[in-house]
């Protein structure tokens, strides 16, 4: 070979080389994210599937970057691209799509978490995420684990709130047992209910009516079934003794269900010639002129009981003043804590929480439900109970300012897995910050 | 037979809601079942409304005391349901145009959207309002110093409301020690709040939650039928 073939040979090498390099030095791809883990989401029904990564090295929200400002603007990630394709469908026929690599989802920068809800049961599937900058560029991916996401029989993480509802659910049957068996169960006097019989009286024989709200949620709460357990009393008393009731409801349903169970109150005191439905009648769902419609009611008519029983909420001091104004005697109960101090100050008598839900099987005198009061307290017992354990190691630690050790670990246990979404878990094994937890 | 059938599609829902969840494959259930009631829900809507016609009208016809209130009720209900069902004043929708009432019920400028905004929110907000004087005389009657306990709660309430307010901060201000700052009525406020406020109030959550629960239970079990009208 010639010298001067050398020398050109030698120059094109050392160009392209030279080329190579440049591209390479050059190159202005954002890093990928890592550390992709993909499970199946626990305590589901084999629905969906979680992924976290470790976010991108030139993603400026990532908290490990120590100098944000000092990442290349033309790397900085803009948002992450999840794709995903199928591994084994189980048996199942696929299209020829869900074999390959889709986009399923994209992420934000900053975004280290994304949960995949449109899985199938039982198939297998794989996942890769990339980063991608303001241009357009993607990064190299990052794989995960192959994931089949399967159905969980029991969901674990509520597991120690079905052990409290057995345990409590136990009290109480083992209370009705009692009941059944002719033990007399002693239930101490609930004032506010032994007012109703005499705020019925009173309105009889003053000649006006008795009104009475079971507050403006709809039938399917708890609070409502409450306070037409209480309105079946109201109305057979007021059936007896020959007065007159009005029922206005602020739902519908709550007004076909409160007509039979006057219907059946006035049947069962054996006046059902008196039962007027339509002193049962539908006002409006809206909350505050249903309120407009009850005091106005309130004013005209000037009924001498009012009795409120339901779930209340901003209206409860309406109604209760307007009754304060025209000197009815008034009871209420709610489970609203934030109405509860209201009615207190304008009702004669107030069930509170739970002697508002205590009000159907005290009314009833049954020793059915008696028992079922009777339970309702143990669980009560058994509540404090754990509240005073906590209180006790949250003592310890405090006055031992320990960070770790049995008083810790007890404490993190009560927290995360008896109150919390842990499940039965292992002891010792949480790591709340006690310092900041105000559960 | 009246009352039967009523009783097992409650115990069933209750069960069917309580499985629910437990039991992941059985979420969906809770669901469904959420669903038939607001199917239920849409149909009482119905009855209800036929009710409040029918009482007013009833009330007008009698010329009972009050019927003109009546008239005012019936004819705001039935302006209201012409507004909305015959869509007056909304626009075709873009992707319809040809179709008159393909426009959203509620645009903007439109009658219902109209009455919505210039007749309920306004009385809806004065209602809101009025809060305020019931509080005041609510207030009045329940801080009177009748005996210990409405003392202590007179003082609390003086206390949290002016620590609620700069009056906290400023009666304290250049002469209180740094070792009795706390007893700045803003720091006795977030220690009344805190402390005593948050006790109670999760006695009373703990009691609510323990009722509901053993109430439900009585439901499901069938051994409270009151609801039904039984005993």
């Amino acid at each position: 070979m010639k010298k001067s073939h050398t020398f050109y040979i030698g120059v094109f090498v050392s160009l392209a080389y030279s080329g190579v390099a440049s591209a390479l030095s050059f190159e202005t791809l954002p890093e990928p994210p890592m550390d992709l883990v993909v499970i199946d989401t626990p305590d589901d029904a084999g629905n969906s599937v979680e992924l976290d990564w470790a976010l991108s090295g030139t993603d400026i929200f990532n908290p490990l970057i120590e100098n944000a400002s000092d990442t290349d603007p033309s790397t900085i990630v803009a948002t992450y691209s999840i794709e995903r394709k199928v591994s084994d469908a189980n048996g199942s026929e696929l299209d020829e799509s869900d074999l390959n690599w889709q986009k399923v989802s994209e992420a934000g920068a900053g975004e280290s978490h994304w949960t995949d809800r449109t899985v199938e049961r039982g198939w297998t599937y794989d996942y890769r995420i990339c980063s991608v900058d303001n241009q357009g560029d993607s990064s190299t991916w990052c794989n995960g684990e192959p994931v089949t996401p399967v159905m969980q029989i029991f969901n674990m993480s509520k597991a120690w709130l079905a052990i409290f509802m057995l345990i409590f659910g136990g009290f109480i049957a083992y209370f009705i047992n009692q009941a059944r068996a002719g033990k007399p169960l002693w239930v101490r006097k609930i004032a506010g209910l032994e007012a109703i019989d005499e705020a019925v009286g009173r309105a009889t024989e003053m000649g006006r009516p008795v009104l009475f709200v079971a507050g403006i949620q709809d039938i399917n709460e708890i609070q409502t079934l409450a306070g037409l357990t209480v309105l079946s009393r109201v109305a057979k008393t007021a059936a007896e003794y020959g007065a007159q009731i009005e029922v206005p409801t602020c739902r519908s349903l709550v007004m076909a269900a409160a007509r039979e169970t006057v219907e059946a109150a006035y049947l069962s005191a054996g006046a059902p010639d008196a039962y007027q439905p339509d002193k049962i009648h539908y006002l409006t769902d809206e909350q505050f002129a249903f309120v407009a419609g009850v005091t106005g009611y309130m004013v005209r008519e000037e009924p001498a009981a009012c009795i409120y029983m339901g779930g209340f909420y901003a209206e409860s001091l309406i109604l209760a003043e307007t009754g304060n104004h025209i000197g009815a005697i008034q009871v209420a109960g709610t489970a609203m804590p934030s109405q509860l101090p209201f009615f207190v100050a304008s009702c004669d008598y107030t069930l509170i929480g739970e002697e508002f839900f205590a009000a159907s099987a005290y009314l009833s005198g049954d020793p059915l439900q008696i028992g079922s009061l009777k339970g309702q307290d143990y669980g009560k017992f058994f509540s404090v109970l754990i509240l005073v354990i906590g209180i006790f190691f949250a003592s310890i630690i405090s006055l031992s300012d320990s960070e770790d050790g049995l008083a810790v670990d007890s404490l993190n246990y009560i927290n995360n897995n008896m109150l919390g979404s842990e499940g039965l878990g292992s002891f010792g094994g949480g790591d709340t910050d006690i310092e900041g937890d105000d559960s | 037979m009246k009352r039967t059938v009523p009783l097992i599609i409650a115990i069933v829902a209750g069960f069917v809601l309580l499985i629910a969840n437990f039991i992941p494959f059985a979420e969906d259930w809770g669901l469904t079942a959420q669903e038939w009631f607001n199917i239920l829900a849409v149909g009482a809507m119905i009855l209800g409304g036929g009710n409040l016609v029918k009482l007013h009208l009833m009330k007008i016809s009698g010329q009972r005391k009050g019927w003109g209130y009546s008239v005012v009720t019936i004819g705001c209900f039935v302006g209201t349901l012409i507004f909305g069902l015959f869509k007056i004043g909304v626009h075709p929708n873009e992707i319809y145009p040809n179709v008159g009432w393909s426009g959203y019920y509620l645009e903007g400028g439109s009658g219902l959207w109209w009455i919505y905004q210039h007749m309920i929110v306004p009385l809806t907000s004065m209602m809101f309002a009025m809060l305020a004087f019931y509080v005041a005389t609510a207030a009045f009657r329940a801080f009177r110093a009748k005996n210990t306990e409405a003392t202590l709660l007179l003082v609390t309430a003086g206390v949290v409301l002016l620590g609620q307010t700069y009056a906290g901060v400023w009666l304290f201000e250049g002469w209180l020690p740094e070792s009795m700052q706390w007893l700045r009525f803003d720091h006795l406020t977030e220690w009344v709040m805190n402390i005593p406020n948050t006790g109670g109030t999760r006695a009373i959550t703990i009691g609510i939650a323990l009722g509901v629960v053993a109430t439900s239970l009585r439901i499901l079990l069938g051994v409270d039928r009151s609801y039904l009208g039984q005993d």
